[in-house]
């Protein structure tokens, strides 16, 4: 596992052709590392039959609300488990 | 292997958003928070896929990526149980396990 | 982006009470046990599965947190093993995550991408869980969400959103509500419902007494 609770990540803003499960609205968007979970299968190579090895670490990234949508309250959180691969240093 | 070379030949679609790709999508419609009994059918959907997966016929995630490959207008006049019946026939008919016309034939029959 | 959405339950097209679809998934399902692919049985009891899954478990397990600290801090350390630990299905995801709302957090759960649930806990996922317009506000106008669902948060507590986009299950424990302290734990169950451990509910208050 690369980050560790309290990082700042930044998720990847590139193109991606196929199955993925990183929501277009938290692309490019800098958040914080909130868990470590354990680490999984790839969905993006699973979906096309492939045994989705080795695993991939995953993190549940904590996301300010009004970094996403400029109206929401400051106090309020956005979080999602995001693939390590799709997560950048932003510290 | 590059996930271009998994796609070619595939059903799927490379958009810049995906038509399951929600979180923030504009919308007008409200919430329907009515109670709905699932159908007999759509338990028997529910069932089919998860036995599919449990036999190692699909996976969750060719499962998803089948649903993924809706046209747009399809995935949202879908119901929720026709996007399972869609991404099963897609897939099983891509692993070669239903042919196509397959069920067509079979509801004329 | 689409002008309509059309995200309703259909009512019947043709054919009686049904959609075309019905015919078709039947058609589907005798022609993979014509070649093998899968038996009558094992659809049989996978239906027999789902049909038993309801919000009970999850509220047993929430119940049990509130009367006993020690296993409040297992359910949050490691929800699928305290489910396991009460005899409960925690169901096939490797993972569920039992999340706590306190006077100052409040948690809603969604899955943008499609319609991930903890339904071995909780039962079959609401028709407006899996629905777009919900998959779509939860995330950017949460607050008008709940504010819909009739749930009303102060501007002092913090809302935490949580999307299901992996392997992980999220399960909401709400706060224990006032007055319940001389209550057992089926009384307490009776009051956690399905749509408090999503997290667009608060659970009932206890009827009052005389």
């Amino acid at each position: 596992m690369t980050f560790a609770p309290g990082d700042m990540v930044r998720v990847a803003d590139r193109p991606h052709t196929g199955h993925h499960r990183t929501p277009g609205y938290l692309k490019g968007k800098t958040g914080r590392i909130a868990r470590v979970h354990a680490a999984f299968a790839n969905p993006e190579t699973r979906a096309y039959g492939a045994d989705g090895l080795p695993r991939l670490p995953l993190y549940l990234v904590e996301f300010t609300g009004g970094d996403l949508w400029p109206s929401a309250p400051g106090r309020d959180r956005v979080c999602a488990d995001l693939f390590e691969h799709w997560l950048e240093d932003a510290e | 292997m590059s996930i271009s070379e998994y796609v070619n030949g595939r059903y799927d679609r490379a958009m810049e958003r995906g038509v399951h790709d929600r979180g923030g999508w504009p919308t007008d419609t409200p919430i329907d928070r009515r109670e709905h009994e699932l159908a007999d059918w759509e338990l028997r959907m529910d069932a089919i896929e998860n036995v599919l997966e449990q036999h190692g016929v699909m996976n969750t995630d060719e499962m998803r990526r089948g649903i993924e490959s809706m046209p747009l207008a399809a995935y949202e006049a879908a119901s929720y149980y026709e996007r399972w019946l869609f991404t099963t026939e897609t897939i099983l008919k891509e692993k070669g396990i239903l042919a196509p016309g397959e069920i067509d034939a079979r509801l004329e029959a | 982006m689409s002008e309509h959405e059309h995200d309703h339950p259909h009512e019947p097209i043709t054919n009686g009470d049904e959609p075309p679809a019905a015919a078709r998934a039947r058609a589907v399902e005798q022609l993979l046990i014509e070649k093998g692919v899968i038996r009558c049985e094992d659809v049989r009891e996978r239906i027999d599965w789902l049909v038993s899954r309801s919000p009970g478990d999850g509220a047993r397990l929430v119940a049990r947190a509130w009367v006993d600290p020690d296993f409040k801090q297992r359910l949050l350390a490691d929800a699928r093993s305290a489910a396991l630990e009460l005899g409960l299905d925690p169901g096939p995801s490797p993972v569920v995550v039992a999340v706590e709302n306190t006077d100052d957090v409040h948690h809603m759960v969604v899955c943008t991408l499609c319609s991930c649930y903890p339904r071995a806990l909780l039962g079959p996922p609401p028709a407006w869980y899996k629905s777009l317009p919900y998959r779509s506000r939860a995330v950017s106008d949460p607050r008008a969400v709940l504010d819909e669902f009739g749930v009303e948060l102060g501007d002092d507590v913090e809302l935490r959103v949580l999307d299901s986009t992996a392997d992980i299950r999220y399960l909401v424990m709400p706060r224990r509500p006032a007055g319940t302290e001389g209550m057992n734990e089926d009384e307490l169950a009776a009051l956690i419902t399905r749509d408090a451990m999503i997290g667009v509910a608060q659970p009932a208050a206890p009827a009052p007494i005389g």
